[in-house]
């Protein structure tokens, strides 16, 4: 192979840069060699690098995420993180095949924790076995119990709320006040949202089936489906977009959606979207708004466990929730922790007290049942 | 090399309960037809747009001509998210044109009027039909180049027309050239999610996300791969078995320098028409919005870690052409010397990573090689008490190899198609004057097919600097390249701030665009 790739250089040398035909076959010997040596050393010096005994040595000061958030969200959190406790934060963020590569890697897997945006993908962490069960008294302080898992195997580090999004003009307040009256005829045709497979929609739906049983909620799905503005499509800014296009009047969002247009300095006009649509806190079956949370786990197999911990805590303290609150405009999950004042505004409302991990137990019979009513089509 | 899509079609073994029953019942027949309607309208977009402008530019001489003959090949550094995010911006309701109509009509409100969808199984067709158009653009001119012109004008002395000429005789001597670039086409294509998750087309690429998140089942995942390769294989086995007993090699009978034939009157403004307009939508228009954005609206952020991502970008692709290149060549030349199944076999196998989805493949691709690394570190503990943990899962060893499976279809086709065109004949020349079957390939093939190589090496650049969903999967820590910082802000919304980086990876692959065109014979021999 080698020299086939050094002859491929040569070619390509002989045709761009001077070069002289009659050295070619010492020139090939001098990149073949070359080329096997660096590749060589290369080995041996990875090798030797990354030869830690068998015996668990000392943590090095770092701590290794595999992250599903994306990179600048969370920068602003690891860079105080590493000020404050000098401890180096290696990050390497995917939405796809995290599970798979964990598993792959499995005990000598360089991750020693994992921070994920929604219950669906930790869960699914958790019941591959990836995950270690962590005992931290600031933990249990911080996060209330239904926010984390009973045995201490993921966390929850803030709460994100689904709600409705609704046209200020043609919509009273009042009118509308729970997921069940999506269904009601008189939405025909005035709804939008997002692909019904996306992650929030899924498992909006799976708090459905926990509350109301498998039959209900697809009752409940395909009378959405009926009332819906246009193909299901977009993130959840396109949907307020599209009530202040007149498209539809009610859409389903995630809230800090929400603030990050109204403050959106950039793109200005995301600030009318924003401007012609209001809040709705609905309510499910009596128990309050369906929410869902970002947390994070420390792994089976990790190297620098009590870094992940101290990683874990400092996320749950009152700096890292304070700025989940201000700059992500999520529900800090610790008590006592002020909302960011845009969030106040639209008012106080109810998270729904459904165990979490439940619902996400209902997940995959929630994707069927999406496309069970064709929910996308 | 084949082993990654084997880990996929192995996994594809695993039960995956009763999900086919489900997706039979409910949402496989619109993926299923989905993904046809996408196929055969890309198929039939590329080919139009890639042959046509193929010949004109090889063969008639009109305005411009010498310009688009590099210039076509532009759109093909354009990512697909790209364009096709440009295009729903400019398209949709809020967009320009929209907001023109309307002032113009007085319209208000989008139930007052109709205007086509773009974000439908029509747009996606049009977005892919344009940035992928250059594959067939790029085989089926090559292979213009090298006909014989002799037999050109043999069919017009015989009294046909320019159309029926270039219809019965140009095009199908070039079909296997044209095949090939619509190979790549239809699998890149298959392995498309950016666009059609984008613009809300229920493929089956979308399918298998569906399964592997929603139902958490990685084995139904990668049955539906499996699935799709079938429909590739049979595909091309079907072509194969079309042309079994055809042969296109050159007869040595070529007429030096012919001169292209000079178009007359308004057909010179209609040929310069028809190539300026994939150029225009496929590339002009859309880098220019980019720039727009790049220049007018990023803050200062798009430029955090720039250069090291540039740089990471440059690495990964470089290397990827070298490796990609020099197993094409031993593979197709392995097949050219000693003509059995298994090695032609193994060959084909392992470019059918090209068709999966660049998520899936990743898997195919980490399994194994964190196998292979756990088992040298479980060697290392129980005989030498040392670990040696992952050696090359993690690294950029491991996104070279990764991308080298995922582009071979790229490198294969085009240095199968340079070798298909080299008679045996010269190598049995060759041989009987007492060379070695590498030095027949040095002295003799690699130069005849340089034009072939270059483009492989090309393609596979090209496509590396645009690769996201691998790397995003197979990267180390703290690694970033172009495309994923693209994507972390177009994720994060700042569509502006992607702009510098969607730029880059298109300036990046225009420079070996002109490379190309300086290299590949720009007029007939």
């Amino acid at each position: 192979m080698v020299i086939m790739t050094s002859q491929l250089i040569i070619i390509l040398n002989k045709k761009f840069w001077f070069f002289d035909m009659k050295k070619q076959r010492a020139r090939l010997m001098f990149l073949t060699v070359g080329a096997a040596s660096l590749v060589g050393t290369a080995l041996i010096a990875g090798i030797l690098a990354s030869l830690p005994t068998v015996a668990p040595a000392a943590e090095k000061n770092e701590v290794n995420l595999y992250s599903y958030r994306q990179p600048g969200l969370i920068k602003p959190f690891l860079d105080e993180f590493t000020k404050r406790t000098g401890i180096k934060v290696n990050v390497t963020v995917a939405e796809k095949g995290m599970l798979e590569r964990l598993k792959a890697e499995g005990r000598n897997t360089p991750a020693d924790m994992v921070l994920t945006t929604d219950i669906g993908r930790l869960s699914a962490i958790a019941d591959a076995e990836m995950l270690r069960p962590v005992k931290s008294e600031v933990l249990e302080r911080n996060i209330p119990a239904h926010y984390r898992d009973p045995k201490g195997v993921w966390f929850g580090l803030s709460v994100r709320a689904r709600v409705l999004f609704v046209s200020k003009d043609r919509v009273r307040p009042g009118e509308i006040t729970s997921y069940e009256q999506l269904t009601d005829p008189k939405w025909r045709g005035r709804i939008c949202t997002r692909s019904g497979k996306h992650v929030y929609n899924i498992s909006m739906l799976a708090a459905v089936i926990a509350e109301k049983g498998e039959a209900e909620a697809q009752k409940w799905a395909a009378g959405v489906r009926e009332n819906l503005a246009r193909k299901p499509q977009g993130n959840d800014r396109a949907q307020a977009k599209a009530i202040a296009e007149g498209v539809c009047d009610v859409a389903i969002a995630n809230t800090y959606y929400m603030a990050l247009m109204t403050t959106n300095k950039k793109s200005p006009e995301q600030q009318k979207w924003a401007a012609a649509t209001r809040v709705v806190f609905p309510d499910l079956n009596g128990h309050g708004t369906h929410v869902n949370i970002s947390g994070a786990a420390v792994t089976e197999h990790a190297k620098h466990p009590a870094n992940a911990v101290k990683l874990l805590e400092f996320l749950s303290e009152d700096f890292a929730q304070q700025m989940y609150a201000d700059q992500n405009f999520e529900y800090p999950v610790k008590a006592g922790v002020p909302l960011n004042d845009l969030v106040a505004s639209w008012g106080k409302f109810k998270p729904s007290t459904l165990e979490i991990s439940k619902v996400a137990k209902f997940r995959p019979l929630a994707s069927r049942i999406m496309d069970r009513v064709q929910f996308n089509k | 090399m084949a082993i990654p899509v084997a880990t996929i079609v192995i996994l594809a073994m695993s039960s995956s309960d009763d999900i086919w029953a489900h997706l039979l019942s409910t949402v496989l027949p619109e993926y299923v037809m989905s993904t046809i309607g996408l196929m055969v309208g890309v198929a039939i977009g590329t080919v139009i747009i890639g042959v046509g402008t193929a010949w004109l530019v090889s063969t008639r001489d009109f305005p411009a001509r010498r310009i688009f003959e590099w210039a076509l090949l532009l759109p093909l550094a354009m990512p697909g998210y790209v364009i096709a995010f440009v295009y729903t911006d400019t398209l949709e309701f809020a967009g320009p044109v929209q907001g023109a109509l309307r002032e113009l009509f007085g319209w208000s409100s989008p139930r007052d009027y109709w205007f086509p969808e773009i974000r439908s199984l029509g747009g996606a067709i049009a977005m892919l039909s344009l940035v992928l158009y250059p594959y067939i653009y790029l085989t089926a001119r090559t292979a213009f180049l090298e006909q014989s012109v002799t037999l050109l004008e043999a069919g017009r002395s015989l009294g046909r027309g320019p159309w029926r000429n270039f219809l019965t005789l140009a095009v199908p001597m070039a079909r296997p050239a044209i095949i090939v670039g619509l190979t790549l086409a239809m699998m890149e294509t298959l392995n498309d999610f950016g666009t059609v998750d984008f613009f809300a087309v229920s493929t089956m690429t979308a399918g298998i996300f569906d399964v592997w998140f929603n139902m958490n089942s990685i084995a139904g995942a990668a049955q539906i791969a499996t699935l799709m390769l079938l429909f590739v294989v049979v595909l091309i086995v079907a072509e194969r078995w079309g042309r079994r007993r055809q042969r296109f090699h050159q007869s040595g009978a070529r007429v030096g320098h012919r001169p292209l034939r000079p178009l007359s009157g308004s057909n010179r403004y209609l040929a310069f028409l028809a190539c300026f307009l994939p150029l225009a939508l496929g590339f002009i228009y859309p880098a220019a919005v980019l720039t727009n954005m790049a220049f007018g609206e990023a803050s200062s952020d798009a430029l955090d870690g720039f250069f090291s991502a540039a740089a990471n970008s440059l690495t990964l692709s470089g290397l990827a052409a070298v490796f990609a290149v020099a197993i094409a060549l031993f593979l197709g030349y392995g097949m050219r010397l000693y003509p059995n199944r298994v090695l032609a076999v193994a060959g084909r196998f392992s470019s059918l990573g090209y068709a999966v989805p660049g998520a899936v493949l990743a898997i195919g691709v980490i399994t194994p090689l964190a196998w292979l690394d756990n088992s040298v570190d479980g060697f290392a503990r129980s005989y030498l008490g040392i670990s040696t943990g992952l050696i090359l899962s993690g690294t950029i060893v491991a996104v070279t190899f990764g991308y080298v499976t995922r582009f071979l279809a790229l490198s294969l086709g085009a240095v199968e198609t340079g070798l298909g065109r080299i008679t045996p004949n010269i190598d049995g020349a060759a041989r009987t004057l007492g060379h070695s079957p590498l030095s027949v390939l040095r002295r003799i093939h690699i130069p005849m097919m340089r034009g072939s190589i270059l483009i492989a090496v090309i393609l596979v650049f090209v496509d590396g600097m645009k690769e996201l969903p691998m790397t995003l999967i197979l990267r180390p820590f703290n690694f970033e390249t172009l495309a994923t910082q693209v994507q972390q802000f177009a994720k994060a919304e700042q569509f502006a701030d992607a702009a510098p980086g969607a730029l880059a990876i298109v300036a990046v692959g225009i420079l070996p665009v002109i490379l190309l065109s300086r290299v590949i014979p720009t007029r007939r021999q």
